[in-house]
């Protein structure tokens, strides 16, 4: 069979001048040298016209002429310098991101020039007023203010007039409302006051809190981003590519998006399948562990149906692809997805839970300080200028950064700890969680199969075996030859289907498979006492004892540590799985978790979790199967290993890399840190309007008095906020060793 | 005070050259790759051949530098 050839037509995108241009994610650019590696070794390549790396992003963008190179010619150079680089799919990466945030840093250079222009004319105007300004060159500073100030505020403000008014226009208030509000007020006022020559002008405050406000948003948004360009990146190097047999065919690599329904599509031994679908040719063994958390081998055969995500055993296999159609499990899941998604949005964040409050009040202060002093005979004119300028001085500033300052913190202290956090008010939630839900098989136990009794095993037969089953397939000789190169040279190898491989090793005659197949009934019957849920594997070479490898999933290696240190902490811990009870009973006992239970079909996990949530518990569920999607969905708040299917990473808050547990424990902590901070800026926030609305009542604001409140305050609940940055020590769980296996957390960790 | 009539428009103007220096080093695409441009400062490849320090040359370089944390 010949590999498939992949389709570039999907990858690439021509650029005008008859070249072709992609971008690539490349997994292992940590440095400068890197950079200039790749960089140099891809413009030796004939007919590459440009390739830049972009570091930021750990991208590389190519262009080349087709007529002179291909795709593959770039991605087999980088392969050989030692980078694993796979095409963005077209249209994969999110340009709205970039254009997002340069219309903010547009807006945000607007604000700042305005800002400090007006503020020369305004503290002149402060200092003239003290001494011996004359009222001409006051208005004539006023009227230069109101022509920089008037335009630049109109342009950098439409993020929050747009917001306001789309709240306002579904009869909501978030807190864009007063801020809307309070800005146009100041100008508003300010207008008039220059047009009637008056002393007092607001130019320089509207303009400061459009610049802090914009400053704020602008941070928010650089950490959503690096967040995004990350999962981008992991979703375009895990290739979620199909191989199609065309009509005339020939088998090409296509995304899985464009892949229609009824399409042919091959999945070679070992590889996951990339759709779901009928088997139409072939038989094979697949380990569907990552779909239903069940980690029996089932057999299948011609008819019977595949599902994405689960992992084909030793045959290849022909799938014709079906949409989800009625009945099937994806369709049970998606079902049950978009009920939970509209149940998760019942829960209000905690800013528009204040913004409800907050706007009201100080509406209904500023009015009945218009009514306050109309009573005690003032102006109608001079009323209203004061009930404005308490508008304008509770404009929350601080408020509205008091939440998203931290959230950005709190978010680069995740992203530091191997965590990715999707949603800022993620954070809000974990702080409130009591209950911990684990799945089992991929979430307290690794990813894929290990050998369970290594360590009692002799180092040769162990190397020999890992040659062995170097040659094979098999879900199980895979999980056996994972690791580093064996020390033993396998050659003469022959598989024979459904019991083992032969072959030499060293020299010396060698089988690996079934204990039948090996002669080693005895010593497996023994072994499979103590391992019930493995598989047994028996190895002899000639000339040594045989022995048996128990292969089975492994708890992760802090699994015992992390849990321990989650009940000292008072966390209540369940166990809710799909796989049979034994099973599951015996994780649960290793574990010290008295509450578990098994065999659960994903309907049956809402039904536990919404059951606890109605007790009035708040629960994180910790999963990564396709049936755990809709529970991660439906719980309080939800995190999943970066190596589970796309729709329960879609489903969870947060996505945790490599193989510890212990960013579980660690999200939590940061979590309720940032809790903690998001009360005290609020707090903060209350106290500077607690000094400030009397003033602003008795009428006493003036133009300076009013700036230096509402950018101090904004100082302090910034600075304040900074402070989520430390990672808390209570929750860190003992390491061992910082695991290094996996590549993707060392580009974590290196930014 | 006629001085102001040179001065405010002359502050005004150099306000506005930084603001348009800036705008146009957005539209660029300067602020796209941060991490990168701090180190291609220090490429030598712009160099003619003899003027570029002796030390380097494309592989080993890799090999000897930790990675970056």
């Amino acid at each position: 069979m010949t590999t498939a050839e992949r389709d570039w037509a999907s990858f690439a995108e021509p650029d005008g001048d008859g070249r072709l241009a992609m971008e690539l994610a490349v997994d292992g650019i940590h440095c400068a040298a890197c950079m200039t590696r790749i960089e140099h070794s891809l413009a030796a390549v004939p007919g590459v016209e440009r390739a830049r790396v972009n570091l930021s992003n750990r991208r590389v963008s190519v262009s080349w002429r087709p007529d002179e190179t291909d795709g593959s010619a770039i991605v087999s150079t980088l392969a050989d310098i030692g980078y694993d680089a796979r095409p963005f799919v077209r249209g994969q990466i999110d340009d709205s991101f970039r254009r997002e945030r340069n219309a903010l840093l547009r807006a945000l250079a607007v604000a700042g020039f305005a800002a400090m222009n007006v503020m020369l004319f305004s503290v002149s105007i402060w200092s003239g007023n003290a001494t011996d300004i004359t009222p001409e060159t006051r208005l004539l500073f006023h009227w230069i203010s109101a022509l920089i100030a008037l335009p630049a505020a109109a342009y950098a403000g439409q993020t929050f007039y747009r917001s306001a008014f789309g709240a306002l226009r579904h009869g909501r208030v978030n807190m864009d409302v007063p801020i809307a509000l309070g800005v146009i007020l100041a100008l508003g006022l300010s207008l008039y006051g220059t047009i009637t020559a008056s002393a007092d002008t607001y130019f320089e405050s509207a303009l400061m809190l459009l610049f802090f406000l914009l400053l704020g948003r602008v941070l928010d948004h650089a950490m959503r981003r690096r967040t995004r360009t990350f999962a981008e990146n992991l979703a375009a190097l895990r290739a979620d590519t199909a191989v199609v047999i065309d009509s005339d065919g020939t088998l090409k690599e296509r995304p899985v998006n464009e892949v229609p329904s009824g399409a042919l599509v091959r999945v070679a031994p070992g590889d996951r399948v990339p759709v779901d679908g009928v088997v139409v040719e072939g038989r094979s063994e697949i380990d569907q562990s990552l779909v239903t958390g069940e980690t029996i081998l089932q057999s299948i055969s011609v008819g019977a149906p595949v599902y994405a995500g689960t992992l084909n055993g030793e045959g290849a296999l022909t799938v014709r692809v079906e949409a989800a159609g009625a009945g099937t499990l994806l369709d049970e899941v998606n079902r049950l997805l978009d009920r939970a998604m509209t149940a998760r949005s019942r829960s209000v964040a905690l800013a528009d839970r204040v913004a409800r409050y907050y706007a009201p009040f100080v509406h209904a202060a500023a009015f009945l300080t218009f009514l306050g002093w109309l009573a005690l005979g003032a102006g109608v004119e001079r009323s209203l200028v004061v009930a404005i300028t308490v508008l304008i001085i509770t404009c929350p500033c601080a408020l509205a950064l008091a939440v998203p300052a931290v959230q950005v913190t709190a978010a680069g202290a995740f992203f530091r700890n191997r965590l990715l956090l999707h949603s800022g008010d993620a954070l809000e939630r974990l702080a409130g969680v009591d209950t911990v839900v684990f799945d089992k098989t991929g979430t307290l136990t690794t990813p894929s199969a290990q050998i369970a009794n290594l360590s009692e095993l002799p180092e040769t037969l162990v190397a020999a075996a890992r040659a062995l089953a170097a040659g094979s397939r098999h879900p199980v000789s895979v999980a056996i030859s994972a690791g580093p190169k064996p020390s033993s040279v396998a050659s003469d190898l022959r598989e024979t289907t459904g019991f083992g491989v032969e072959g030499l090793i060293d020299g010396c005659p060698s089988r690996l498979g079934a204990p039948a197949f090996v002669g080693v009934e005895a010593e497996a019957a023994a072994l499979a006492a103590r391992y019930p849920d493995a598989t047994l594997v028996g190895v002899r070479v000639e000339g040594q004892a045989p022995a048996v490898l128990a292969v089975q999933q492994v708890l992760r290696s802090d699994a015992a540590q992390t849990v321990a240190a989650l009940k000292g902490r008072g966390f209540a811990i369940t166990i809710l799985s799909g796989d049979r009870v034994p099973a599951v009973g015996r994780v649960a006992e290793a574990l010290g978790v008295i509450d578990w239970r098994a065999g659960l079909k994903p309907a049956d996990k809402i039904a536990a979790l919404e059951a606890m949530q109605g007790e009035g518990r708040r629960v994180l569920m910790v999963g990564d199967g396709l049936n755990d999607a809709p529970a991660l969905a439906a719980a309080h708040v939800s995190i999943s290993p970066v190596t589970a299917v796309d729709v329960s990473q879609a489903a969870a808050d947060v996505v945790f890399l490599g193989d510890r547990l212990a960013p579980v424990p660690m999200a939590l902590a940061i979590g309720r840190r940032a809790r903690r901070l998001m009360g005290e800026n609020l707090g903060f926030a209350l106290v500077y309007n607690v000094f400030a609305v009397p003033i602003a009542v008795t009428g006493h604001v003036t133009p300076l008095i009013a700036a230096l409140a509402m950018s101090a305050s904004s100082i302090l609940v910034t600075a304040n906020s900074l402070r989520a940055q430390k990672v808390p020590r209570e929750m860190q769980v003992a390491s061992p060793q910082s695991s290094s296996s996996a590549s993707i957390g060392e580009t974590v960790v290196a930014t | 005070m006629n001085i102001l009539l040179i001065l405010v428009p002359a502050a005004l103007l150099l306000g506005l050259i930084g603001l348009a220096a800036f705008l146009w080093s957005l539209k660029s695409g300067q602020y796209d790759d941060l991490e990168g441009a701090k180190w291609r400062i220090l490429n030598d490849d712009d160099l003619p051949e003899d003027e570029r320090p002796e030390h380097r040359d494309g592989g080993s370089e890799h090999e000897t530098r930790s990675h970056m944390g």
